[in-house]
């Protein structure tokens, strides 16, 4: 895989071609989950290892599957990675389980894996396939993030909240009263209030687009 | 035309095995990663479910293995509920000290409100618990220990302390703290422990009876 390559994939993965803000896939668990930065970061590393393996595993296997079946398969290889992973770190990193735990099998019905895998895996290499996989859901974790941000600034006035759900006890310092005193707006912590952030954040990733296109075009005047 | 159907129905075939050699390996891998994470998760759970009962109990009310004193309660509506639920039963040396009950909260902004009440012998509560609940983040759910000490105040409350028609929140009349903007949450919280509390003063005979065979495994087990 040539640099080049790379680059193009996370280029795709983070702004092009990004899940949450470009192709508005799996907004069921965007919205649902980020209501805290915390919450937010958790369940988009936990996709991206989701997709990853994911990724990684019907790539390996692309020849063998005929085309007319690859659907019924992909989801099957992804339910079965998701249970695995979910009983692992349900058995070896409990701590962490409990607080990334209801998001595991919500991850199942995040259409973006099963997209990645069609799209994209089952039509190149494993390396490619997986590093096109990390990189699209950094891309989803990036958008998550600024979007429980957001909604945990505007909902509760803190950020970092149950930090310590994560990290234990002593964690417990870190979080944020961004606002001291706030009385909290609860539009933002529910349902509507993810939708209006996330077309907040759509417009402004538009507006981006729109000025560098522009700013391309003066900088390179039509040639007489 | 009978070429072309038989080779229809080879490639049929063909396909159809392929899906079940996938599935199989599935299989195979979920019953493999099952039966070796399935001792862990199980021990973990038993743990959690230990630690959630010890802290609705005093340290000083017991010496028992509180989880082997699990036994079947019938469903009461002072309990408010709808199945059997567990109730485990604390001792020290071979005196009863006090029993722990699952109970429900029917009436919370948004359904149920699962609870686990520690009550003493003499009828005042050793701690509150919530267990499940689906109120608003961030607006209802100081009712969780983990958000708030809300839920400290039941501690050495008892049917008499205070008198029946005080077992309200404040702004009912009551005596029990509430945020504004949220009373129906802690309203019915504080309904259902004050229930609980009626249950153990009403059943208090059959419970003592109970509690007086030895500890064995309940009849019918039922999940916390």
């Amino acid at each position: 895989m040539t640099l080049q390559e790379f680059n193009t994939l996370f280029q795709n993965g983070l702004s092009k071609q990004n899940a949450g803000l470009v192709q508005l896939l799996g907004l069921c668990p965007l919205l649902a989950i980020s209501t805290t930065l915390v919450n937010a970061l958790s369940l988009g590393l936990a996709t991206m290892l989701v997709m990853a393996s994911a990724s990684g595993a019907v790539s390996s296997v692309r020849h063998f599957v005929p085309h007319e079946i690859r659907i019924p398969v992909f989801v099957l290889i992804i339910a079965a990675l998701v249970t695995v992973i979910d009983l692992l770190m349900n058995a070896f990193v409990h701590p962490l389980y409990l607080v990334l735990g209801i998001f595991i099998p919500l991850i199942t019905t995040n259409c973006i894996v099963l997209a990645r895998a069609d799209a994209f895996a089952s039509k190149n290499r494993p390396l490619h396939s997986v590093v096109d996989a990390v990189a699209m859901g950094l891309g989803l974790t990036m958008v998550l993030v600024v979007l429980g941000g957001m909604r945990e600034i505007a909902g509760q006035g803190t950020l970092l909240s149950g930090i310590d759900l994560v990290f234990g006890e002593q964690a417990k310092p870190f979080v944020l009263h961004v606002l001291p005193d706030y009385q909290g707006f609860l539009l933002a912590i529910l349902p509507p209030g993810a939708f209006i952030a996330l077309g907040l954040l759509i417009a402004a990733h538009n507006w981006q687009k729109a000025r560098a296109e522009q700013r391309a075009h003066a900088a390179a005047p039509v040639p007489a | 035309m009978i070429e072309l159907i038989k080779a229809a129905g080879r490639n049929a075939l063909r396909t159809g095995a392929i899906l079940l050699i996938f599935a199989l390996v599935a299989t195979a891998l979920l019953v493999f990663t099952f039966t070796r994470t399935e001792p862990t998760i199980e021990r973990s759970k038993q743990a959690e479910k230990l630690a959630l009962l010890t802290q609705v109990l005093p340290p000083a009310l017991y010496d028992n293995d509180l989880l082997a004193s699990q036994r079947a309660v019938l469903p009461d509506e002072l309990l408010g509920t709808r199945h059997d639920s567990a109730m485990w039963i604390a001792r020290r040396g071979d005196t009863i000290t006090a029993v722990v009950l699952e109970a429900i909260a029917p009436d919370g902004y948004s359904g149920n409100i699962a609870l686990l009440i520690g009550i003493d012998v003499d009828g005042n509560v050793t701690g509150v618990r919530v267990t499940a609940h689906r109120e608003t983040p961030g607006l209802g759910d100081y009712i969780v220990r983990s958000k708030s000490p809300w839920i400290e105040q039941f501690v050495g409350k008892s049917l008499t302390t205070p008198e029946s028609k005080r077992w309200k929140v404040i702004k009912d009349g009551g005596q029990f703290d509430a945020r504004a903007g949220a009373t129906i949450t802690p309203r019915a919280v504080v309904k259902a422990v004050h229930a609980a509390l009626n249950y153990v003063a009403r059943n208090r005979a059959a419970l003592l009876a109970a509690e007086s065979a030895p500890d064995t495994a309940p009849d019918k087990e039922t999940p916390p």
